[in-house]
């Protein structure tokens, strides 16, 4: 790939041709805040925190939006940038309900800390299931914001809880878009917009219904994405350790991390890594794979029928016994299911030794069914 | 001047009616259709009823012309027209009490040249708006139409045009005064297919009605203005994004883009040329956002109109992510006029950097209100005192606000300033869209910052932090300083928010959004202070900090207020002093009105106390002398 090389910060950086500028920067290690940028969705130039300075171009331009090019000067930090950040940062939290964000205790204080100031208890980034993770604590964090200049004036609309896996607190919500990009540009679904104008936007469906009344397929692309507490699974868990592995439920071969806790599956992330999902999950495997593996009645071994009750018994055991009864039968006699669980190859497989071998077309799937 | 001739009942005379919306709102229609009756009635020989676009001077509509003697009417009404057909249409004799009568002198003018509104103005891009039938193909042509296209298409490689637009000067009307010939030559020069010309006529801006009068006075000098961009940029698709509260616009475009197919200026094989261009209409949903020319892009695509940041530029990549130029309508209605008269021609006219003419709603505080087109380089003084026949009323000139809801207020010390793209930007301000609005001494600058705020806030389209919370953040501040809430802190936190606003916005509305703030701030921060420090409106206009008083030396007892307040306020009987109960009082200013002059018993104050009763007192004034 044709590479270029550009200045940021005084420092001689080569970026691949394509990047935008904030791209190039993080692939040098320069850190820019931002809050609607998210790497595989199309940029936004919303959040307006990656402002930097270009030299030869007019005015303040967002890192995220803008192409990198040979020979260009980058500038990151100045103090019209940062005057700029700030307030726009303080505009932000105006409308955000975690007064704690600003506070310097953050970190140290837990849910039934009394606090000194008098933020309400649902109010503290402690009750929000994005405590730790969340990006604006973050920024906050970086650009030292202790006081607003500008009056709070946050809103407590009712939460949308319609949807079985995840809910919309949109008074949580930054309005970065990353959501509804998300849903359009990944999933192709386009369940969730940006509706009305000005102060009054807000992340809705269609005819602003409940999500469960929408067209959403609760992938859940918009959840993982979302920087803040505004949407969340229903139930957040801190794994204590993650294991690697394909979901179970399609031939597509998503790659994830089950997130696992006391020996139990609590929560999944996709690999991003994976080269079939690069991280995306559908709903099956996004919220469907903890109950499943955890369920007391799963089976765990094959289990053979013996005197017309079926008994637990060794794969060795289980192979034999088909492999023994199915040559009695020839041709349209059988009939095979195969399952939608395995891999494409696995069935490619099955429906070629039954075609092949058994001599039947009575090969089916149960994905069909 | 020519005489009122008041004897040519023979002549042949056509009566043209302003069917732009303003008068057609004053019953343009009707008033039309029963002109055509009557002379139908009266079998006049030689007299037609035809209709024309948009005059400019609709304070005086419904107005009409009667050609060949340029006779101008004012005011008209259904009730006037068997006048007008009997005594001027019929007998020659012009109807003397529909003539346009002077807001200073008061004298009675009844040729249409002779007004200073229309004598002193200079119309290339307004030129044939009321002088023509815009639903006539052939009445355009007749003035020339199409010639400058078939000049193009005939005499000019597509550099050469390119070339012409550039030398003439000539600037983008929609706000941003980007030189037109230059934008042409970057989608002439980007690499991709299709190219799209697109004519911006979204016109959202509170007031303005210059492209609405264009489109609907003379649509197809807006056409071939735009086959000659296409042409010269080698655009193959065009599009003309009209909001759709412009139904009539809308018509008669859509009309005057089949009529130009009909001849073979649109289409394929353009005059036997082979350029082929399509146009088509898109009607905007009236987003003020879905002016800005990304999220025009958007909406014609069918996505939400927010804009987006550039680079990449539209040139390079625009409409569905082609090439594309997007021009305003009046840019493209000169265009035309530059072809014909050539590039120096035009240069001549107007400033240094600002070439030609510019069009301005004038409203407002304000004698003659109305559509102005003046060359660049006016001063504001002439305008507003010439043209626009001064402030009505006695009042005294307070500041003028140019450029839209975004413009800025400038105070007397700027009425020499001339009126150009650069000028207006080193006051504060811009040539926006060209709105121009008066105010006089009656005026609170905080208000009046606030009301165009709050325009803007609410048509921000919400996506970017600084425009859509910090608008918000400044208009609550502006509020509760015209509440008498405010706050020692709050000139500096609007600065600031204004200056971070500017700076940090995506799009030019909240770029510009705070500017009537900080001009005002600029202009006019005693009233800021007076209001925060003092609790004092000194316009004596915000309710929150006034007070009406009833002078106990003056009040006649008459009880007029006191029959007139709607809040049962006012306490008093005959022959007794009236009294304000300033608990119950709505500050609605009824019974300052209502008193009557001789008495002029009532006053407005702010921050003032006045010595008045707590009760009704027996009247002690003595009667004042009734004079005449
Ligand atoms: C919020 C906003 C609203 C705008 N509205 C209009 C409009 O109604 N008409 C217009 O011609 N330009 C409007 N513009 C300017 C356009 O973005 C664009 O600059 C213009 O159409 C270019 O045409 P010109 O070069 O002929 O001036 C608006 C810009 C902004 C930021
Ligand atoms: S869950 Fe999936 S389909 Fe539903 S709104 Fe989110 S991204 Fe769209
Ligand atoms: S819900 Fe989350 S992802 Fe969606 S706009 Fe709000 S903050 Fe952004
Ligand atoms: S400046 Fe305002 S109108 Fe422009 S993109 Fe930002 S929010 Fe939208
Ligand atoms: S200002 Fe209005 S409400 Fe107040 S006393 Fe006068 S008439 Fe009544």
């Amino acid at each position: 790939m044709e590479k270029i090389n550009l200045t940021i910060n005084g420092q001689e950086i080569e970026a691949t041709k394509g990047m935008t500028v904030l791209e190039a920067a993080q692939s040098a290690d320069v850190y820019i805040p931002t809050l609607c940028h998210y790497p595989d969705l199309e940029p936004y130039g919303g959040c307006r925190l990656c402002i930097v300075e270009i030299e030869n171009m007019r005015g303040l331009l967002t890192a995220c939006t803008t192409p990198a090019t040979e020979g260009m000067h980058v500038t990151t930090e100045s103090p019209a940038i940062n005057e700029v950040r700030r307030m726009t940062l303080e505009l932000m939290l105006s409308t955000h309900p975690c007064d704690c964000l600003e506070c310097h205790r953050r970190e140290r204080c837990g849910p039934y800390d009394v606090c000194l100031r008098h933020v309400a208890v649902t109010d503290r980034c402690v009750v929000c299931p994005s405590n730790g993770t969340c990006e604006l604590q973050k920024v906050v964090d970086y650009m030292v914001v202790r006081e607003l200049r500008v009056s709070k004036d946050t809103k407590s609309v009712p939460v949308d809880i319609s949807n079985p896996f995840f809910d919309i607190d949109r008074n949580r919500c930054i309005l970065c878009a990353r959501c509804v990009r998300a849903c359009q540009e990944i999933t192709g679904v386009g369940a969730i917009d940006m509706a009305y104008r000005g102060y009054a936007m807000k992340v809705a469906t269609f005819g602003d219904t409940p999500l469960m009344d929408s067209i959403c397929r609760s992938c859940g692309e918009c959840m993982v994405r979302c920087p803040v507490g505004a949407l969340t699974p229903k139930e957040t868990f801190h794994p204590e350790r993650e294991v690697k592995t394909i979901c179970p439920y399609c031939g597509v071969g998503c790659q994830m991390y089950l997130g696992v806790k006391n020996e139990q599956v609590v929560c999944i992330r996709g690999d991003e890594e994976g080269p079939a999902n690069h991280g995306r999950l559908c709903v099956k495997g996004r919220f469907g794979i903890a109950e499943f593996v955890n369920h007391p009645e799963r089976l765990t071994t094959p289990l053979v029928r013996k005197n017309g009750q079926l008994e637990e018994a060794s794969w060795e055991e289980a192979l034999a016994a088909v492999a023994g009864k199915l040559g009695n039968y020839k041709g349209d006699e059988v009939a095979v299911i195969s399952s939608a669980k395995s891999t494409n190859e696995d069935n490619y497989v099955m429906q070629k030794f039954v075609r092949a071998v058994l001599g039947t077309n009575n090969i089916d799937h149960c994905a069909r069914l | 001047m020519t005489e009122v001739k008041s004897n040519n009942g023979n002549k042949q005379r056509t009566i043209y009616i302003c069917q732009g919306t303003g008068c057609v709102s004053g019953k343009a229609f009707e008033i039309t259709e029963a002109l055509k009756k009557a002379v139908a009635e009266q079998g006049l020989q030689g007299v037609n009823t035809d209709f024309t676009g948009c005059h400019g001077f609709c304070e005086q509509g419904p107005v009409a012309i009667v050609e060949p003697e340029g006779i101008f009417y004012a005011c008209v009404t259904v009730a006037d027209v068997p006048e007008i057909v009997d005594s001027h249409l019929r007998d020659g004799k012009p109807v003397e009490r529909l003539f346009y009568k002077d807001p200073v002198s008061g004298e009675a003018i009844p040729h249409h040249k002779d007004i200073k509104f229309y004598n002193m103005q200079q119309r290339i891009i307004l030129r044939n708006c009321g002088r023509l039938n815009p639903e006539r193909i052939e009445d355009y042509m007749a003035t020339g139409g199409y010639e400058s296209l078939k000049k193009c298409l005939k005499e000019m490689t597509p550099e050469q045009v390119i070339e012409e637009v550039k030398r003439s000067g000539l600037r983008g009307r929609g706000g941003a005064g980007f030189p037109t010939g230059m934008k042409w030559e970057f989608l002439r020069n980007a690499v991709g297919e299709p190219k799209y010309m697109i004519c911006n006529a979204d016109e959202g801006d509170p007031g303005a009605f210059m492209d609405r009068s264009t489109m609907e006075g003379d649509p197809h000098t807006v056409l071939e203005g735009m086959i000659i961009a296409a042409y010269a940029t080698g655009s193959s698709e065009g599009y003309i994004y009209i909001r759709a509260e412009y139904p009539l616009a809308v018509k008669r475009v859509r009309l005057a883009i089949q009529q130009s197919e009909e001849k073979g200026f649109l289409g394929d094989n353009i005059m036997d040329s082979d350029f082929s261009f399509q146009l088509h209409v898109k009607e905007g949903a009236g987003a003020f956002v879905c002016g800005e020319e990304t999220a025009l892009m958007a909406s014609i695509e069918g996505k939400r109109g927010m804009p987006r940041s550039r680079p990449p530029f539209p040139a390079t990549s625009g409409l569905w992510g082609k090439p594309s130029n997007i021009n305003n309508v009046k840019s493209l209605a000169t265009v035309p006029v530059i072809i014909a008269r050539g590039a120096d021609w035009y240069s001549s006219i107007g400033t240094e950097k600002s070439k030609g003419t510019c069009v301005f709603a004038l409203t407002g505080k304000i004698a003659n209100s109305g559509l102005i087109e003046v060359p660049m380089g006016i001063p504001l003084r002439e305008i507003i005192y010439e043209i626009g026949g001064g402030i009505p009323g006695n009042k005294n000139f307070k500041a003028v606000q140019t450029g839209g809801p975004s413009g800025g207020c400038l105070p007397e010390s700027y009425l020499d300033q001339s009126v150009d793209y650069e000028s207006l930007a080193a006051a504060g301000s811009m040539m926006g869209s060209g709105g121009m609005v008066v105010l006089d001494e009656e005026t609170c600058m905080i208000d009046i910052a606030r009301y165009f705020l709050s325009f803007t806030q609410a048509e921000s389209c919400g996506k970017c932090v600084p425009c859509r919370v910090g608008t918000k953040q400044m208009l609550d501040i502006l509020e509760r300083i015209c509440r008498g809430e405010g706050r020692h802190e709050d000139i500096d936190l609007l600065q600031e928010l204004g200056k971070q606003i500017t700076a940090g916005s995506l799009c030019q509305l909240g770029q510009t959004a705070p500017n009537p703030v900080l001009t005002t701030l600029r202009y006019f921060r005693d009233e800021y202070e007076a209001h925060i420090n003092e609790n004092r409106c000194p316009a004596l206009f915000c309710a929150n900090l006034i007070s009406f008083y009833i002078l106990p030396d003056k009040c006649q007892g008459c009880g007029i207020c006191l029959r007139n307040c709607p809040t049962e306020a006012i306490v008093g009987d005959k022959r007794m002093v009236h009294v304000i109960n300033q608990e119950k009082c709505v500050k609605c200013g009824t019974c300052l009105e209502v008193c009557p002059e001789r008495f002029s018993a009532v006053v407005k104050v702010s921050a003032e106390e006045v010595d008045v009763p707590s009760e009704p007192i027996p009247v002690t004034a003595e009667k004042p002398q009734t004079s005449t």
